[in-house]
């Protein structure tokens, strides 16, 4: 799947990312924004606390599309070469940190509208052909996920070149570009630390009950 | 390396750096985050010491490099944190007159501007990672500088560290990163810092 297709995928979030938006070369200003939680902030408890979602929310991922408009911006005014790598560290950061969170907020769902449930289908199979099963899934993506030195993301994701489901972890707020996410969960220490303090295992093993695997499944399908 | 490190006590009690650093961070960051790092690193040299394959050695560098160096710097910062001055507990965030204090001086202008130079560019950091007053082994000069994840301070002769790993500031300051910064400066421990520089630039070793 080209990066552009998969722009399109991430795009269906509400104005998550406009497509253009990913090619660096573009003149157009773009204002992009923070999408809306699909659920009320303590929706997900008690396995992810509403404190941490408004803050996560509000704060931090609202920091990264500010963060991304500005460094959009210097982008498009900016006149040589090296001005334009400059800035990008800048885009990368804000730009993936936008990204992931858009990502993010959609593959999580209460309990209630079918967070944790993963129903048969085509994902349920590729999971049981891929890992021998959802709990072998959940145990080798949680220890990819745990193990990650400093802060970044652990992904289920599609491998386009293999056509099947691997673990794989970025660092930091990089983007997943190697594979098609499919379900993504946030390593950072703001992501869990109010409520599990340091014992990461333990909210990696409570936001399973709060996986949307509806929209993992969708994103497979594509 | 005999993967007998050990976890290193404070030097105060883990309420002694309040209202700067509260209790339960440095409990937490101390026992749990600090004493991983210690328990990892033991393990990490170990299985180093019962190999003698290239390829094995190499494939735990990167082991023996994260809990090292979160060792390392953990151990640094516990040393050049101190009970504040303000709150007449200790030494902390007093900044005598010396050879340190003419340094910053010289070096950034003013201390008020080193600090804000210090903290920009350690509030920038994209991640998790530490911010470090160093000193220069070859120019002597005092330079800011930082460092990802927990690696550890090698370009410079380490003077002064700033955790800035969520753990080390979130369940007081939120996402306020910016507070946290403002606020730990009335715990550095400067006599500690002016002694590293004195020695990084006095000392002709690296």
């Amino acid at each position: 799947m080209s990066v552009l297709s998969f722009a399109r995928t991430v795009a269906r979030a509400p104005r998550a990312l406009p497509r253009a938006a990913l090619s660096l070369s573009s003149q157009a200003r773009f204002q992009h924004t923070l999408p809306e939680l699909p659920y009320a902030y303590d929706a997900l408890e008690p396995h992810i606390s509403g404190q941490i979602m408004k803050l996560h929310h509000q704060k931090h991922h609202q920091t990264y599309v500010t963060g991304l408009n500005a460094a959009e911006e210097s982008y498009a005014k900016a006149q040589s070469p090296k001005e334009k790598i400059l800035l990008q560290p800048a885009l990368k950061f804000n730009g993936g940190g936008h990204i992931n969170h858009s990502l993010f907020w959609k593959n999580l769902a209460p309990t209630s509208q079918g967070g944790g449930d993963l129903p048969a289908g085509p994902l349920k199979d590729a999971i049981q052909a891929d890992f021998g099963g959802l709990d072998a899934l959940k145990k080798k993506l949680n220890a990819a996920t745990a193990a990650i030195q400093g802060s970044g993301w652990g992904w289920l994701g599609y491998n386009p070149t293999t056509k099947k489901l691997e673990v794989v972890t970025t660092a930091n707020q990089d983007p997943l570009l190697s594979h098609v996410p499919l379900i993504g969960i946030d390593i950072w220490e703001h992501a869990f630390y109010l409520q599990y303090y340091n014992v990461k295992p333990d909210y990696l093993n409570a936001i399973w009950k709060v996986i949307n695997f509806k929209e993992a499944e969708a994103r497979y399908i594509d | 390396m005999s993967g007998q490190h050990t976890l290193p006590n404070l030097p105060y009690a883990y309420d002694a750096l309040e209202p700067f650093i509260s209790r339960q961070i440095m409990e937490l960051h101390h026992k749990k985050h600090h004493q991983t790092y210690v328990t990892a690193l033991n393990a990490a040299e170990q299985a180093y010491a019962k190999t003698s394959s290239p390829k094995e050695r190499i494939a735990l560098q990167a082991a023996l490099k994260f809990n090292g160096g979160g060792h390392i710097n953990h151990s640094l910062f516990w040393l050049n944190l101190a009970p504040p001055a303000s709150e007449k507990k200790g030494n902390g965030g007093a900044l005598k007159d010396g050879p340190l204090k003419s340094a910053i001086t010289e070096t950034f202008g003013s201390f008020d501007q080193f600090k804000k130079e210090f903290n920009t560019t350690t509030a920038a950091i994209q991640g998790s990672g530490w911010g470090w007053l160093g000193v220069n082994p070859q120019t002597k000069r005092l330079e800011i500088t930082t460092t990802a994840n927990q690696d550890p301070l090698l370009s410079h002769v380490p003077v002064i560290g700033v955790d800035v790993w969520e753990h080390a500031f979130y369940l007081q300051y939120l996402n306020v990163k910016v507070d946290y910064l403002n606020a730990i400066w009335n715990v550095i421990n400067f006599d500690e810092a002016e002694k590293r520089y004195l020695e990084a630039v006095g000392g002709s070793k690296l």
